[in-house]
């Protein structure tokens, strides 16, 4: 079996985001770029399927600009068997990067594809379910847990209630939350491997997907600032505060 | 004008408080109607609490077998189907709603706006990026339908109580996949009040430092009668289960009380808990980011400050 993932590159979670003054975007020149941390996730867990046999090749899907390679080369580092890049200058929307993941499917005919549940940098939260959608097959979302056997993944989501757990047909779609597993770190020597490993090239526009884009973007603003409140010295003065706000 | 379609959240019989905020953000956009869906194997006493929400104008009930569980590959065509006629369909930005509205909107072909955060007005709204760190106007196709998840922590409830909507049974006739399949829900029995709805939050982090010493934070919520909530960090140390985590990745909530007890204030977290009342701080690290956003900040040991606060409580 194949698994497909998707390698998104993000603003990395430590940059503290600043919008831009004329609100026309936020600043992302010379900012730290890394993995969709859930992306790392998904990855992981492709990689620990092939290690049980379970899958035999796992391959990493990246949609973005040509200077996107070295970061597919950190997914082939880490261990992923191939990678494939889908080349575009452009803001790829959630329903456009699932109709790209589905063609991608049809071509390569994986077993089970595993995205990550949101991307930090839009947080939309949407691909993984679009894309099953499409693909008329099944969603496990928000995983926390996931077992294959039988052609058929059992997966424990994590859902507001507490744990979910269902069973999906394969082929079929995960979405990976936080406590799923911990990614690998990368060693030297697996990046000097990952050279090697062969990253296919696709012209997003050979691929005959409509970008009609629904959503535009007309304006960024900070958010609104909480300020700095007061210190109390002790808890018996908390507690009066507190009471007197009616709080308590 | 715009008539507006929206997902009822349940669970165990009972109407999720998520609908009506999900109601909230459909009145803001002035349509013509509001029109609830709920989707179960026996819908009849949702439907009948969600008639009672202000603002809607008939609830819609799809009764079968298969709606027993939300399972998204189930309920998805379904909602398709009924959303036919419709100019927006909301659902609320839980996870109920993230699983399922981006299918709907994939079958209807479709973008979606995920977590509304305010309407500007009726294609034009407000939602989050970058953890909250940036907010964004986006403008959807006036010419599709729009499918959009809203952020129930930005929304009160709209009241409940003086409206008899009509109730209608609708009849769906589209094929439903049986390649998902519902196992079981394991629920974290509490009678303590739901994180996502409280009025007060007490939430510990890493801090508190083990699953027993945790204890201190829920007798200390139940002194007050507050939800408890809890850090990631918390949460992957294995101090409280995964459905008490707030933040980004967690839950967003909008308590008109939230004290974080032994919680660092790592932006992640901060993310969910923005449109708090009051926050307080207790942390013995007199930098700890989280006084930044804080109310009121108290720097000392948790397991001596939480003492002395009951005390204090009489
Ligand atoms: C230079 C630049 C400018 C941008 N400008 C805008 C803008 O003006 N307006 C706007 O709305 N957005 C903009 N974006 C963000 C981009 O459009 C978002 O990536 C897109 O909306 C998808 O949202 P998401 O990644 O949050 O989706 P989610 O649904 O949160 O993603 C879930 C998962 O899907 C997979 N996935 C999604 N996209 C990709 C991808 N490209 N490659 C591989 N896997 C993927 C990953 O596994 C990911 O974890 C910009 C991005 C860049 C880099
Ligand atoms: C993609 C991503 C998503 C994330 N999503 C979330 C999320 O949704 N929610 C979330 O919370 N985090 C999230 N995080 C994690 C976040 O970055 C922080 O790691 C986490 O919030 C830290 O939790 P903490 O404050 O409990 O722990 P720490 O940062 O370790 O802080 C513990 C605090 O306890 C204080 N302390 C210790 N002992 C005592 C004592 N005896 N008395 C008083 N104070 C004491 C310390 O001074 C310290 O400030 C996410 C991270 C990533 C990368």
């Amino acid at each position: 079996m194949k698994i497909l993932v998707g390698y998104k590159r993000v603003v990395d979670y430590n940059v503290r985001i600043q919008v831009k003054p004329d609100g026309s975007g936020v600043v992302t020149d010379g900012v730290k770029l890394s993995a969709n941390p859930f992306d790392d996730i998904a990855l992981e867990e492709a990689l620990r399927l092939r290690e049980k046999g379970v899958a035999e090749e796992v391959i990493v899907v990246g949609i973005g600009p040509a200077n996107l390679t070295a970061h597919l080369r950190n997914g082939l580092a880490m261990g992923a068997n191939r990678a494939i890049h889908v080349t575009t200058e452009d803001a790829v929307q959630p329903l456009t990067a699932a109709r790209v993941f589905l063609k991608l499917i049809e071509k390569e005919q994986p077993g089970l594809v595993i995205l990550g549940k949101q991307a930090i940098d839009d947080d939309a939260n949407q691909t993984g379910q679009m894309l099953a959608a499409l693909w008329d097959r099944p969603q496990a979302t928000f995983a926390g847990k996931v077992e294959i056997a039988d052609g058929k993944a059992t997966v424990t989501r994590e859902v507001d209630a507490g744990l979910e757990v269902i069973e999906a047909d394969l082929p079929a779609v995960i979405t990976t939350d936080l406590r799923l597993n911990e990614p690998r770190f990368i060693k030297l020597p697996d990046i000097m491997k990952a050279k090697s490993k062969p990253i296919d090239v696709i012209e997003f526009g050979s691929l005959g997907v409509e970008a009609h884009d629904h959503l535009k973007t007309t304006h960024y603003a900070a958010p609104a600032k909480r300020s700095k409140g007061v210190m109390v010295k002790d808890a018996a003065e908390l507690v009066a505060a507190l009471k007197q706000k009616g709080l308590l | 004008m715009s008539k507006i379609l929206v997902i009822a959240e349940h669970l165990g019989g009972k109407l999720n408080s998520s609908t009506a905020r999900a109601v909230s953000a459909a009145a803001a956009i002035k349509g013509d109607a509001i029109d609830v869906l709920v989707l179960s194997d026996a819908p009849d006493a949702i439907a009948a609490e969600a008639a009672k929400i202000e603002g809607v104008s008939r609830v819609l009930t799809v009764a079968k077998p298969e709606n027993a569980h939300p399972l998204a590959a189930v309920l998805a065509p379904q909602i398709a189907k009924a959303a036919d006629g419709y100019s927006h369909v909301f659902a609320p930005s839980t996870t109920f709603g993230k699983d399922i509205a981006p299918r709907v909107a994939a079958l209807l072909g479709v973008a979606q706006v995920s977590d509304v955060m305010s309407v500007e007005a009726a294609h034009t709204f407000n939602r989050p990026i970058y953890a909250g760190n940036a907010i964004i106007t986006v403008e959807a196709d006036a010419n599709h339908t729009v499918v959009a998840t809203i952020r129930t922590a930005s929304w009160s409830a709209a009241a409940s109580g003086a409206n008899t909507a009509p109730v209608e049974a609708l009849t769906i006739d589209v094929p439903l996949p049986t390649h998902t399949r519902f196992v079981e829900l394991n629920q974290g029995s509490s009678d303590r009040p739901d994180l996502q709805s409280a009025a007060k939050v007490v939430s510990g982090g890493r801090g508190v430092g083990s699953k027993e010493n945790f204890d201190i934070i829920y007798k200390f919520a139940d002194k007050i009668g507050a939800a408890v909530g809890a850090s990631r960090a918390a949460v992957d140390a294995g101090y409280c289960p995964n459905e008490m985590q707030v933040g980004q990745t967690g839950k967003i909530i909008a308590p008109e009380l939230y004290m974080a007890i032994g919680i660092s204030g790592a932006i992640q977290h901060l993310t969910g808990i923005k449109d708090a009342g009051t926050i307080v701080a207790i942390n013995k690290d007199g930098e700890a980011p989280i006084f930044e956003v804080a109310d009121f900040g108290l720097v000392g040991d948790l397991f001596k400050i939480i003492p002395e606060l009951e005390a204090a409580l009489g």
